[in-house]
């Protein structure tokens, strides 16, 4: 599955455009990560916790998003965006969305 | 019996360590190593953006100097969650009081931004592209990390950078 953030795809047509498809995903790390990101708020530096749970999070989004694309039969997800809401501390929903379209190779 | 004035200066003694000394000493300390982790993370920093410096990171929404064929192309991401220190969030308290730019905090999200443009450059690299257009940023609100309810959110900077990786034709 071809997924990306622009509106087409260079050498390829749209041959067929499925309309939107979505997945989004709310996730939280164990108390644990939030107490050691509390001490690291102390200290300043990453919280390596909160990056992992971005990247887990945005990965779920995208693969439901693909999910979607896939049992509409399209091929390839273009325009992809990002949303993001505040739940509550320590978690965060993200949401990826996009148009699912079948594309081919230009002749 | 014990002098009065002596309890007296006992207790000033211990609110003056209390109040003035502790905190004071605490500052410095979160001062020192917030300070150390500022610089060693703009070091590292500097060092990826040189390596991933031959990629080519653009906004655009077409593919500046695309390749004919090739391998097709794919979104990339990179997330930063960098937080404040004991020293940047006490500075913003009283930044907040009088009004104005907080630098420390502009450089927080600086380096939370960087970063998360770093990974993204670093992520089409490691899959065999040279090039990344259609680049967004986003911030995310995690809400700090207060699990007790009435605890204040701890301030911290969270970005992330997305975009389209895709290979460079070799005359461009």
């Amino acid at each position: 599955m071809i997924v990306v953030n622009t509106e087409t795809v260079p050498g390829c047509r749209i041959v067929e455009l499925k309309g939107m498809v979505q997945g989004n995903t709310v996730r939280a790390k164990h108390a644990g990560r939030d107490i050691a990101a509390g001490f690291k708020n102390l200290i300043g530096g990453e919280l390596k916790g909160y990056t992992e749970l971005l990247t887990e999070s945005r990965r779920e989004a995208v693969s439901r998003m693909m999910a979607q694309a896939e049992a509409l039969g399209a091929n390839a997800i273009l325009n992809v965006r990002f949303s993001t809401s505040a739940v509550t501390a320590g978690a965060s929903e993200i949401m990826a969305y996009g148009t699912a379209a079948i594309v081919e190779a230009e002749a | 019996m014990e002098d009065p004035s002596d309890v007296e200066a006992i207790e000033a003694a211990v609110a003056g360590l209390l109040y003035v000394v502790l905190p004071a000493v605490l500052l410095l300390l979160w001062w020192a190593i917030g300070r150390r982790q500022e610089r060693r993370h703009l070091a590292s920093l500097a060092a990826r953006e040189k390596a991933v410096a031959d990629v080519l990171v653009t906004s655009l929404r077409g593919f500046p100097g695309a390749a004919a064929g090739g391998p097709p192309p794919e979104l990339v991401c990179g997330e930063a969650a960098i937080a404040s220190d004991g020293f940047k969030t006490w500075v913003f308290g009283l930044r907040n009081l009088f009004g104005g730019e907080s630098r420390s905090y502009t450089r927080l999200f600086d380096r939370a931004r960087r970063e998360a443009l770093a990974r993204m450059a670093e992520a089409a690299r490691a899959r065999g592209y040279d090039a990344v257009c259609n680049v967004r940023f986003g911030t995310v609100d995690i809400g700090g990390n207060a699990s007790g309810a009435g605890r204040r959110a701890a301030p911290m900077a969270v970005c992330t950078a997305s975009g389209t990786a895709y290979r460079l034709a070799a005359d461009a």
